[in-house]
């Protein structure tokens, strides 16, 4: 038996990007690897992939006048041409069902192939969200039974189900901090973030009708507890801090934070973006957190889908469970009730309003149900300790190469942070990303959070094997060499993805954001 | 736990690694109050996958699935048949399992897939660009009435009578909040949209007009004199599409002025799923881009000049700007829009115009048969897919009494106006290409007796 490939693929270009190893192709393909057209340009508009009657040029039409008669310009494709387009463009696509992919902050980890069949039951998928709630029992039921699972995991009373994502998430919490100052007549304005926080956080309370104001640091990464101190007052209605932080620690003072904010009168937003690292180990209402998003997309691995969706239930303390947006389930002695409009009645009178259309994301519940019976209490906290575990030997088998700002700050949580200093002058950390991406990786979180210089955020999640840790710890180790030597080549890397750097600059000066026929030669 | 790669082994040697007796060191910044000391109490453990898809199979089976019954809901989600190859194309992990396209060398995939979808939005739509997609049609809308005012500088904003009351109420929740102004009223029960009462409405003042089209009672009417009157005022007309397979039949909003035109994206590729995911469509002229929310994929090359695209336009977004976004959301509805575009692909323009044609054939047949019944009454001079008819009585009775005989008869409008007492004898029926005329007949006997 011939041994595994120990030389790798061969690269089609050497360093200095001269093509080596063999002939220009008459397709400009190399093999696997394939360019595609776009649909507008292989595509037409008499050709379709599916069959349908052939509309009745003499049936009468009652559409008040307005017949659509100019051409539209959609371009259609036959069944084999679709399947072939888009699978031909899936693999220019790196995902984590092929390596490792360490997006701080974003929790990628493996997507269960369970969850996708559950969701794809026709008891689930093909529900009509306004049927009536006699023939819905069973999907009410897992809205119920995934709420009551978020309510025991961070250990708050009453959980908003509807909002759509995690932004949506903070603003649904914020909206509801709002209504519940409002309601106590206490018109406060500002909103304190740390400077660590996500771009969301400060979005979100802008949004909400808010100042935002910083809330310093201390150099361990921390949120400064005294500076914070000083700041609260009658004015401030909120602060919002992400526990575990962005720069992946614990914050050990929270709880303190939330008790000054409360004797303040104010009232503490918790992003759960990085719930995934303590999740069946600590609750947040165990640290007076009065709402928290948690991203189902994150720590219950709902795929993200290349961009989305994602859905973020909201859960909350008690002095803010009253404002909770419509709808929401209830169970009753005869069944399950969705509360909305029509049936809230005087009961759900301070409920701040409607964030969206219909339920929520139910084909992320189900998803995430699935995942969470899956795991159970003892699992779960499985992948907190794992995922604490993996990102911790990370650091440490990296804070030789790289500067690690906080390596002195205690263990990380579940992502490791790495900042830029020590590479050669010229080379930064897009540079390490790129070589990244011809090592065979998606790189990790770059810039953020910005509080470190060309921060680089590394979460490898618990789902990563050991052997697939010190591969790309390897790899890192590779590269990081590489930008602290100078070598040059990272500057044009990456060499062999399906494209070199694309020029950001040029496409925002003349946006083209759609296609449009070629002017004639 | 079959999803943890480690084992125990493993997890000493990283441990001995790391320098860490054991995993509570590195919890040590945890203050032990807040620990938990074992797995949560009251919840059950992991299980197999076996004993999870029964749990989750026992739940769905208690589900009247809309492929199991004669069915008429619409009211802003619609059955449509999605071809095989939608779904297929989805759950491909190279589209499934990948992150937004930050890294757009190896993100060329979706990144192409987007620059498509957005093109085919526009189209649809009859404007110049379009964006990646939002999250459904109704954040979409209030995300709209957000970028007018960020434009005019004025926030009034008139919304029809038409248009949907969930997309009325997440406009009025979000205005309680940020302060714009909205006129609305509920709709009355006439054959046609009251348009004079929204031109009377339009002043010096108005930021936007908000039209449904069709709207939320299946009623069809041209906005061109609300463009008109709109920008006589430098207002914007907003129009919210939530059937898009309609505009394979009718004129686009963007072909009679409106400025702005959003929806709902769920009809075409989309399955129901009880609500969501969805995905909010949202497109606009060429000279508002740069005012647009939400995330755009433009055209660039590389560099060694070849074509490539990229996610552009960020200095809009929450993670660059901050507190001064556009807009809060991070998040598109990304796997929701590549089934979109490959539905769309499949269908093409004659795919499309098939699809509609047959839509309204059918929606014409159900107006006929139900018209026979003695007690209905059809409200709608035009429809395209979706038609109100009206009973004496509560419609939610007869919705009720109905699903019992496992017919799904329509969305009352006394769900979705409970305190408007006027409405509630209005039933929305929506018909499509998956409606047999066995079940147009089925429905129109079960009204018949139940009317009796």
């Amino acid at each position: 038996m011939n041994a595994p490939n120990k030389s790798g693929w061969k690269p089609a270009m050497n360093a200095d990007g001269e093509s080596i190893g063999g002939p220009a192709t008459h397709t400009g393909n190399r093999a696997l690897m394939l360019e595609e057209e776009l649909i507008f340009e292989i595509g037409g508009t008499d050709t379709t992939g599916v069959d349908l009657p052939q509309p009745d040029a003499f049936a009468q039409r009652r559409t008040g006048g307005l017949e659509r008669t100019a051409e539209i310009g959609l371009p259609g494709l036959s069944e084999p041409e679709t399947v072939r387009h888009y699978t031909r463009l899936s693999r220019q696509n790196y995902a984590i069902d092929l390596g490792l992919f360490p997006l701080g902050s974003c929790t990628m980890k493996h997507n269960p192939r369970l969850n996708e069949k559950v969701a794809r039951m026709p008891g689930f998928a093909d529900l009509h969200p306004m049927a009536p709630s006699t023939t819905t029992q069973g999907a009410l039921a897992v809205i119920h039974e995934l709420g009551e699972w978020l309510k025991t995991l961070t250990g708050m009373p009453a959980v908003a189900m509807s909002p759509k994502a995690g932004a949506h998430g903070e603003l649904c919490g914020i909206l509801a901090i709002r209504a519940a100052l409002e309601a106590r007549g206490d018109a406060r304005k500002v909103v304190l973030c740390p400077e660590s926080a996500h771009g969301t956080n400060p979005a979100t309370a802008a949004f909400a009708g808010y100042e935002v104001e910083d809330i310093p640091a201390t150099p361990e990464g921390r949120v400064d507890l005294a500076a914070l101190e000083a700041r609260l007052g009658p004015d401030v209605a909120a602060v919002m801090i992400t526990n575990p932080n962005t720069c992946g620690l614990f914050e050990r003072d929270f709880r303190k934070i939330a008790d000054a904010v409360h004797a303040a009168g104010g009232l503490v937003y918790c992003d759960g973006a990085n719930f995934n690292a303590i999740v069946g180990r600590v609750r947040p209402g165990d640290l007076g957190v009065d709402a928290m998003h948690i991203n189902l997309h994150k720590t219950f691995s709902t795929p993200h889908g290349g961009g989305g969706p994602g859905s973020g239930p909201v859960v909350f303390s008690e002095a803010l469970a009253p404002f909770a947006p419509l709808p929401f389930v209830e169970k009753t002695d005869d069944g399950f009730v969705l509360v909305e409009e029509e049936t809230a009645g005087d009961r759900h009178a301070s409920s701040f309003g409607r964030m969206t259309a219909f339920h929520g994301q139910m084909g992320m519940f189900t998803r995430a149900l699935t995942y969470i019976l899956s795991h159970g209490a003892d699992g779960l906290k499985q992948v907190s300790e794992d995922a604490v575990l993996n990102a911790n030997y990370v650091l440490r088998k990296l804070e030789d190469v790289l500067h690690a700002p906080f390596a002195d700050s205690g263990p990380c949580m579940h992502e490791a942070l790495f900042g830029d200093k020590g590479f050669a002058e010229g080379l930064s950390t897009l540079d390490l990303a790129k070589g990244l991406i011809d090592e065979g990786y998606h790189p990790m979180t770059m810039y953020f959070p910005l509080v470190v210089h060309g921060a680089m955020l590394v979460e490898p999640t618990e789902t990563e094997s050991k052997a697939a840790l010190d591969q790309f710890i390897g790899a890192m180790r590779s590269v990081a060499e590489r930008a602290i030597a100078g070598d040059e080549t990272l500057k044009t890397a990456p060499h062999y993805a399906p494209r070199r750097r694309l020029d950001e600059t040029l496409a925002a000066r003349k946006p083209v954001l759609a296609w449009t026929e070629p002017a004639a030669e | 736990m079959r999803y943890l790669p480690l084992t125990d082994a493993d997890r000493s040697a990283m441990l001995e690694t790391i320098g860490a007796p054991d995993i509570d060191a590195l919890f040590v910044d945890v203050p032990h109050e807040a620990q938990l000391d074992g797995p949560i109490r009251g919840l059950p453990m992991h299980a197999s996958e076996l004993a999870v898809e029964r749990h989750m199979g026992r739940l769905a089976k208690q589900n009247l699935a809309a492929g199991d019954a004669p069915f008429f809901l619409g009211a802003g989600a619609y059955k449509h048949h999605v071809p095989a190859s939608v779904d297929h194309i989805i759950q491909r992990g190279e589209f499934l399992t990948a992150y937004t396209p930050y890294q757009p060398e190896i993100a060329q995939g979706t990144l192409q897939m987007l620059f498509e979808f957005q093109s085919q939005v526009a189209r649809l739509y009859g404007c110049d660009v379009a964006n990646a997609s939002m999250y459904d049609g109704s954040t979409a809308c209030w995300e709209a009435i957000s970028m007018a005012r960020r434009i005019t500088r004025k926030t009034r904003a008139i919304l029809s009578s038409g248009l949907h009351p969930h997309y009325v109420s997440v406009i009025k929740t979000m205005a309680r909040f940020t302060g714009d102004e909205i006129h609305y009223c509920a709709p009355s029960l006439d054959a046609a949209p009251d348009y004079a009462a929204m031109l009377d409405a339009i002043d010096d003042d108005t930021n936007c007009v908000v039209v449904q089209y069709p709207d939320i009672l299946g009623r069809i009417g041209d906005l061109s004199a609300i463009a008109e009157k709109a920008q006589a005022h430098k207002a914007l007309l907003i129009a919210v599409v939530t059937e898009p397979v309609a505009l394979g039949a009718i004129k686009s909003p963007g072909e009679m002025g409106a400025d702005i035109v959003v929806g709902e994206g769920q009809s075409i590729g989309v399955g129901l799923q009880f609500g969501g995911p969805y995905l909010g469509l949202f497109a606009t002229r060429q000279k508002y881009v740069r005012q647009m929310p939400g995330r755009l994929c433009g055209e660039t090359v590389d560099a060694e000049g070849q074509r490539g695209f990229v996610l552009t336009l960020s200095t809009r977004e929450q993670h660059i700007r901050r507190e001064k976004a556009t807009s809060n959301i991070c998040t598109n509805s990304g796997l929701c829009a590549l089934a979109f575009s490959v539905h769309m692909t499949l269908l093409g323009e004659k795919g499309l115009r098939a699809l509609a044609a047959e839509n309204h054939r059918l929606a014409c047949h159900a107006v006929d048969t139900l018209a026979n019944v003695p007690g209905v009454t059809v409200l709608n001079d035009a429809f395209f897919n979706e038609f109100t008819i009206r009973i004496d009585g509560d419609a939610r009775e007869i919705v009720r009494e109905l699903a019992e005989k496992n017919i799904l008869a329509g969305v009352s409008l006394g769900r979705l106006y409970p305190d408007e007492t006027g409405l509630a004898g209005g039933l929305l029926v929506a018909v499509t290409e998956t409606t047999s005329e066995d079940d147009i007949d089925a429905l129109a006997a079960s009204l018949k007796e139940a009317l009796a």
